[in-house]
């Protein structure tokens, strides 16, 4: 943090609640410029831990982040705030572990408390095939120094006393891949403390200014756009901008803004729905997944369980909610935890998640000059968010891709050299 | 819910079929280069507004038809 931010501490809290006087803002409102370096689309947790790393790692502070609504509206407010690191393809493992590890000292480093709580992560297997696929993951994880390891039921019950771990049920619990380093982060405040510590940097966040077009030259398609053009800079709603480098970093509208741009996306999007329940006293000490069941389940703090799905079947830009869901989701949780049958939904909710064929992200170069991706994250955005924006930031600093996103490169389509991660980064399968 | 009109089966919830996604058009596989091919495996439109997208009834007539979907309010009008 540079000498002008306020700093958090005890003390200032302590002084403000006796005096009752108002926090500073978080951060600016900045003036619209009309020239920046760098163009940011999309004031998610991904744009903003970007233009953070941009400004704190590579000194790159004439960057705007542009978003349609407010910081942290679209998936990084929707997402169930999971982080685990237990992936399937190595690829995926080293990337996702370096995540947790920013996660574990973000709130020094941002100054902002983000409640980051390593509760364990455990991943049910109901049938033979899933259990042969914890056993693969859990190698993978060892291989690369992770704290991964399958585990018997009478051993779940112990991590979560809640469970149904008996032979007698319709999908019996056969064992679990247990994953003490994963957790839950309160997932606005990460949004919060990136914004803040960006726009402390320099960095210009520019909310309610939506992005009409993205503007090109020199390339094959119509206006200059698509492949073996460049990017010139991107017209809003506010106005236009000239910048030599605008990134992608929606979800949800991923491929509509990279359609401006000429660059089809391999990606489809759907809505995820998930619903909180009235708070009760604590008693799940763990995340708990179920692949087979569709589901996984957390609890708060505050003592709400909160219950994630997989993606609806049709894709769609709606996120209304439905009933299939909370019916299905109703029986799914109490199919694990019958004790709570008489616990009542508080609310419903749903995110647009923007599925790519192998399940894993989009990230670096595309073949028009300038306009970067870091889009197509699925179910799995949220977990990813700070080791994306500090590679993204790298791989736009010294303009070349980073040696830990090049397997999800774009190309990798053309190239028919996916990076298949269907096993471990979804619960719809 | 949505409510898909198949041809054969009549009005049914969506539930009961699989949504293929968009209507792509699928190169001759003797002539195609590998990047016309993995185009058309991989690469979508995903526009928000109609498209015309395919279904499979499974639990009816199991067969494959194309209507036209507004992918932003979900409404269903036919192929003419």
């Amino acid at each position: 943090m540079p000498q002008h931010a306020y700093k958090y501490s005890a003390a200032k809290l302590l002084r403000h609640g006796l005096t009752r006087g108002t926090w500073p803002r978080m951060w600016r409102q900045p003036e619209f410029k009309d020239t920046y370096d760098v163009v940011i689309i999309g004031g998610g947790l991904h744009g903003l831990a970007t233009a953070y790393y941009l400004a704190t790692e590579h000194g790159i502070t004439n960057v705007a982040v542009l978003d349609k609504g407010y910081l942290g509206g679209g998936g990084s407010g929707r997402n169930t705030a999971i982080v685990r690191s237990n992936y399937l393809t190595p690829e995926g493992v080293a990337f996702y572990d370096r995540s947790l590890h920013l996660y574990n000292t973000m709130a020094d480093d941002l100054n902002l408390n983000v409640m980051f709580s390593r509760r364990g992560h455990l991943t049910l297997a109901h049938t033979d095939s899933a259990l042969r696929t914890m056993h693969w993951r859990a190698e993978v994880n060892k291989l690369q120094g992770i704290d991964s390891s399958v585990i018997d039921p009478s051993d779940v019950k112990k991590e979560a006393p809640s469970l149904d771990v008996s032979p007698n049920t319709r999908y019996p619990i056969l064992g679990a891949l247990f994953h003490p380093p994963g957790g839950t982060v309160r997932h606005d405040a990460v949004v919060w403390g990136y914004a803040r510590a960006a726009d402390h940097h320099g960095v210009h966040l520019h909310q309610q200014t939506e992005v009409l077009d993205i503007l090109c030259e020199g390339g094959t398609g119509p206006e200059g756009k698509g492949p073996g053009g460049k990017v010139t800079g991107v017209r809003t709603s506010r106005g236009d901008i000239s910048a030599p480098i605008v990134v992608n970093c929606t979800a949800g509208w991923a491929s509509l803004i990279s359609n401006m741009a000429g660059v089809p996306l391999p990606i489809t999007t759907h809505p995820l729905q998930a619903a909180v329940t009235e708070p009760t006293k604590v008693f799940l000490p763990t995340v708990v997944v179920s692949g087979s069941l569709h589901v996984y389940v957390s609890q708060t703090d505050r003592g709400e369980l909160v219950f994630g799905a997989s993606v609806d079947p049709v894709g769609t830009y709606r996120v209304n909610g439905t009933l299939e869901f909370t019916e299905e989701l109703a029986g799914h949780v109490l199919e694990l935890m019958p004790g709570i049958s008489k616990m009542r939904l508080m609310r419903q909710w749903s995110g647009l998640c923007d599925m790519t064929p192998d399940y894993s992200p989009v990230m670096g170069f595309t073949p028009v000059e300038g306009y970067l991706v870091d889009v197509g994250w699925g179910t799995y955005g949220f977990k990813a968010g700070p080791v994306s924006g500090e590679t993204m930031a790298r791989t736009i600093a010294t303009g070349k891709t980073d040696e830990m996103i090049a397997p999800f490169n774009l190309s990798r389509f053309t190239e028919g050299d996916l990076v298949g991660e269907k096993g471990a980064a979804a619960v719809g399968h | 819910m949505i409510i898909v009109p198949c041809p054969h089966c009549g009005p049914r919830n969506s539930v009961d079929l699989r949504n293929c996604g968009e209507v792509v058009n699928r190169p001759n596989p003797d002539t195609a280069t590998l990047t016309e091919w993995r185009t058309y495996l991989y690469l979508r439109e995903n526009a928000a507004g109609w498209v015309s997208e395919t279904w499979y009834c499974r639990a009816g007539c199991r067969r494959y038809f194309t209507i036209e979907r507004n992918t932003v309010t979900n409404e269903i009008r036919d192929q003419s």
